[in-house]
């Protein structure tokens, strides 16, 4: 080690791995997983979610898991969580709807109005 | 015959206690043997009488064969005011031993040692290098059984 | 880039694992490879995080949940419920007096009167990652001084932060700091004593565990404000898990060129190596610990000359303890008036307690110096269990005094605590509810410290012992008033003659003791009782006829036979055999033996009796 930019690369990679504990993300991707959620494909669309994230290097999402909704006609329920924004929740979600709600809402910040159940304030 | 524990340290003085712990962990029964304070008086060129010296100072060396594990109660006051008194009769029992003997299987030698630093645990004692604590019987039947069952 | 979206982190300190957390970590391994989940979920093993008692313990985020008491039986049903369903287990959180559960560790009480300075990451990082140190800021503090200032500048800003040593003797950090850089005389070393022998005392060796880089990374400090080129660090053999961590911090800070040559390009070389004692006690004081380091017997010698002047090997030489050192990088990088800010006038910073004994939430806090005692055992140690009254806390262990419910209100600081007689020492708390007998406890620390004497000077060695017996004397109830005053006299001239801290200390738990609570001396001596029902000869068994159906359980066990009776007249017990194992009064179905204090009735009509006999 001879500079201290030598110890700031060393940092910053090892932030990367961290991150899960650090309260600072952009955006939260909760995924409901009750048991009608999960009997509807909830864990085949986590998976896509975080593949998904995972290979375009989205540092600052964090994809979380949540309890039953109570929305189970519309399973599985994602909510995107943005700080200062609407939560938008998206209904009777695909694994392929999800690449796109990745693609589009997260990467873009545009909304894929045709999934969307519910846009709250909260 | 320490040859590999020697490779690990220089001839100095100041390796004299590491050699000592090393000797006494590789050995199946725990102990320095009069044959071993000579090989390492002879390695560090230092009197017999010096590690003699060191060898009574420090309590943890033992110039005794001991078992297989070594089961050290806390007997420190934390360990004292929670029941170590209580639990020392229950291993005392369960092993059928003196303090300071080895089991006839030549399993277990039971000892008494200075505060283990898991206090909020207490009571707690070691064996070899794993600690165990808020100790009961019930507890204390089942650690040994585990040992005694040989998957320790 | 990884699909984890979970991070489970599991206490591996020594208070989790010996309430089994390694079997945690396997079982939640196996389940989470049963149901695919093994590419989500890290588990990474930490450092104490401070509830000893609640262990096995354990933090999961991204929510932070707090898991205390988990069992192998619980980790199916995390997995299930809280890792695929988000659904976190209530039944693992702890509760406030049983009513709402507290989710995350900010909401328990236990934390929130703490201020982690030194603790500051353990319990959060694995301690076995030099990466994730160095991702929390770590070693940035050694880059700040190694870079930008000279070792002179380092001392000044540890002499405005305030620290003082953290190893019992309160001794300013940067004076002693000055001695050794000011010394001409090369090479000069540094040790970092770990051999934390108080018994109730496991700061160090939680620091070790958990956060070992920072106690190298003020090593290391320390070493080039003051000169030195090379160090030690010596912890105790009982401490295997802390060797095996501080071994391992060493390797990987060498490995990434954070030990050896031109250090940050800035021409300070470093080596560091790691040596064990090998149980004693008195090797955790300097000159003792000198001679052990360098193979010889572990006794202390004559100071001065001090280590600063004639240490190891005869050169300059900075002994600092594990805490002092941990507190380092943080007063580097965030300045010396941050620390400052924290404590009282002359105690700056925070402290590392180790909460033992009869409180309710054992285990590792770190309070801000100038907390009371009662805001120390009550609000973060949460005070005893229910229906316990307090009696007494024992602070700085054997070498430590007794204060009692009338100190409770003194701050926590080096000089507020030695006035009343005790002292802050390395950091043991020892709380002690009022089934304890002082003139037994007194007694105990006292065996402790005689045990431990390393017999090199008479005072030390035949005074203590003799103190001891006096003592035991008074607890078979052989006392008399004027042993008591023998006692005090005694324990003052250990405290001036003896040649180490061990011996000018030993007296102080029976010092402090007499002063708080004669009236239980007096008691033993006087009416040869033991008011907390501890001294055996002091107290008697009884059992009370309208309790006892007659069963006749106590005397089949009685291991004397002492006990008679039938299930009419109901059972008795004959005093005088009666050797006071405590058998009967846990084997009696209803209750109706008990123990009281004093001699029985029977035995002191007897012993009048004899004693008439004898001189008429
Ligand atoms: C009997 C005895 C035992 C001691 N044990 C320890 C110990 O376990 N750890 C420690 O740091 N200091 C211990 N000390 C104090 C050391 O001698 C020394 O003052 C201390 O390590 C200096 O470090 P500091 O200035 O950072 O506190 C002990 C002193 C005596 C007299
Ligand atoms: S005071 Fe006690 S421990 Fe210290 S040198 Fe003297 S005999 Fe040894
Ligand atoms: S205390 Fe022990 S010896 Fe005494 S009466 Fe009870 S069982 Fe017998
Ligand atoms: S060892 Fe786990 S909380 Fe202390």
């Amino acid at each position: 080690m001879k500079t201290l930019e030598e110890l700031r690369k060393i940092r910053e990679k090892a932030q990367q791995e961290m991150k899960l504990r650090s309260a600072s993300h952009r955006i939260k991707v909760v995924v409901g997983m009750g048991t009608s959620g999960i009997a509807m494909g909830a864990r085949e669309v986590m998976k896509v979610l975080l593949q998904e994230i995972s290979q375009r290097q989205l540092t600052d999402v964090l994809v979380t898991q949540t309890g039953e909704k109570g929305l189970s006609s519309l399973e599985p329920v994602v909510d995107i969580i943005e700080e200062g924004k609407p939560v938008v929740t998206y209904g009777n979600v695909t694994p392929e709807n999800a690449r796109k709600i990745v693609a589009e809402h997260i990467v873009n910040g545009k909304v894929v109005s045709d999934f969307v159940v519910a846009a709250e304030n909260k | 015959m320490y040859e590999e524990i020697y490779i690990k340290y220089s001839p100095e003085q100041e390796n004299l206690i590491s050699i000592l712990h090393d000797i006494q962990d590789s050995h199946p029964q725990h102990y320095i043997s009069e044959e071993a304070i000579r090989e390492v008086s002879e390695y560090l060129r230092i009197p017999v009488s010096h590690i003699q010296g060191v060898l009574t100072f420090y309590t943890m060396y033992s110039t005794r064969p001991r078992g297989k594990y070594i089961i050290r109660l806390c007997e420190s006051p934390p360990c004292f005011l929670a029941g170590s008194e209580k639990i020392l009769a229950i291993l005392l029992r369960v092993l059928g031993v003196k303090l300071g003997e080895t089991t006839g299987d030549g399993l277990f030698t039971l000892e008494l040692c200075a505060c283990l630093g898991v206090c909020g645990n207490a009571p707690v004692m070691m064996i070899s290098d794993t600690v165990y604590g808020d100790l009961n019987e019930e507890k204390i039947i089942s650690i040994i059984e585990k040992y005694q069952g040989g998957q320790a | 880039m990884s699909l984890k979206h979970i991070d489970v982190l599991l206490c591996c300190g020594s208070g989790c694992v010996s309430a089994g957390a390694l079997k945690i970590r396997e079982k939640l391994e196996q389940v989470l490879t049963e149901n695919h989940l093994q590419d989500e979920v890290n588990i990474i093993e930490t450092g104490c995080m401070g509830p000893c008692d609640y262990g096995p313990v354990m933090l999961i985020y991204p929510e932070g949940v707090f898991y205390k008491h988990v069992k192998v039986e619980d980790v199916e049903d995390m997995v299930q419920e809280h890792f695929i369903k988000g659904r976190p287990l209530q039944r693992l959180m702890l509760h406030e007096d049983e009513g709402t559960p507290l989710v995350t560790k900010s909401e328990i009480p236990f934390y929130r009167k703490q201020k982690k300075v030194a603790l500051a990451n353990c319990g959060y990082i694995d301690p076995e990652k030099i990466g994730e140190y160095i991702a929390v800021g770590g070693y940035e503090a050694l880059g700040k001084a190694l870079t930008e200032m000279t070792p002179e500048q380092v001392i000044d800003v540890i002499k405005r932060s305030g620290l003082r040593g953290r190893g019992g003797g309160g001794f300013p950090t940067w004076l002693k700091w000055q001695l050794v850089n000011q010394n001409p005389v090369q090479p000069k070393y540094i040790i970092c004593n770990g051999d934390e022998g108080d018994p109730g005392a496991f700061m160090d060796r939680s620091l070790l565990e958990g956060d070992p880089h920072r106690v190298l990374e003020g090593m290391l400090i320390a070493a080039y404000s003051t000169g030195a080129s090379s160090g030690y660090f010596y912890i105790r053999a009982e401490y295997p898990l802390a060797i095996k961590r501080i071994k391992k911090a060493v390797q990987d800070a060498r490995d990434l060129g954070l030990l050896g040559d031109d250090i940050f390009g800035s021409g300070f070389s470093f080596t560091a190596e790691v040596r064990t004692g090998a149980g004693a006690f008195v090797c955790g004081e300097e000159t003792a610990l000198i001679s052990s380091i360098e193979g010889r017997r572990g006794q202390p010698n004559p100071k001065p000359p001090y280590p600063s002047t004639f240490g190891l090997w005869g050169k300059p030489t900075l002994v600092n303890n594990v805490e002092t050192l941990a507190n380092l990088s943080a007063i580097i990088q965030k300045g010396p008036d941050w620390f400052a800010s924290m404590g009282t006038e002359t105690s700056k910073g925070t402290k590392v307690f180790a909460l033992t004994g009869d409180v309710k939430n054992t285990g590792l806090v770190e309070v801000p110096m100038g907390i009371t005692l009662q805001e120390l055992i009550f609000e973060v140690g949460g005070g005893l269990a229910a229906g316990k009254k307090f009696k007494a806390v024992q602070l700085g262990g054997p070498s430590g005094g007794c204060l009692t419910s009338e100190h409770l209100d003194t701050r926590i600081d080096y000089e507020s605590l030695r006035e009343k007689g005790a002292m802050m020492g390395s950091g043991g708390v020892i709380v002690m509810d009022d089934s304890n007998c002082m003139v037994n406890v007194a007694k105990y620390f006292l065996e402790f410290s005689l045990e431990e004497s390393c017999g090199k000077c008479t005072p030390c060695r035949v005074g203590l012992k003799e103190m001891h017996s006096i003592l035991e004397k008074i607890t078979r109830g052989e006392g008399t008033i004027e042993l008591l005053n023998q006692l005090e006299v005694l324990g003052k001239s250990i405290k001036e003659l003896s040649l180490c801290g061990l011996g000018q200390a030993a007296p102080n738990p029976v010092l402090s003791t007499l002063r708080y609570f004669r009236s239980e001396y007096e008691e033993h001596i006087l009416s040869r009782s033991c008011p907390s029902l501890v001294c055996q000869e002091l107290l008697h068994y009884h059992i009370d006829k309208e309790k006892c159906i007659g069963c006749s359980l106590c005397a089949r066990k009685c291991p004397v036979q002492c006990i008679f009776g039938s299930r009419e007249d109901k059972y008795e017990i004959t005093q005088a055999d009666c050797v006071k194992c405590g058998t009967c009064q846990e084997v009696c179905p209803v209750g109706a033996i008990s123990r009281f204090p004093g001699v029985s009735a029977d035995l002191r009509q007897d012993t009048a009796a004899e004693f008439t006999k004898l001189y008429k």
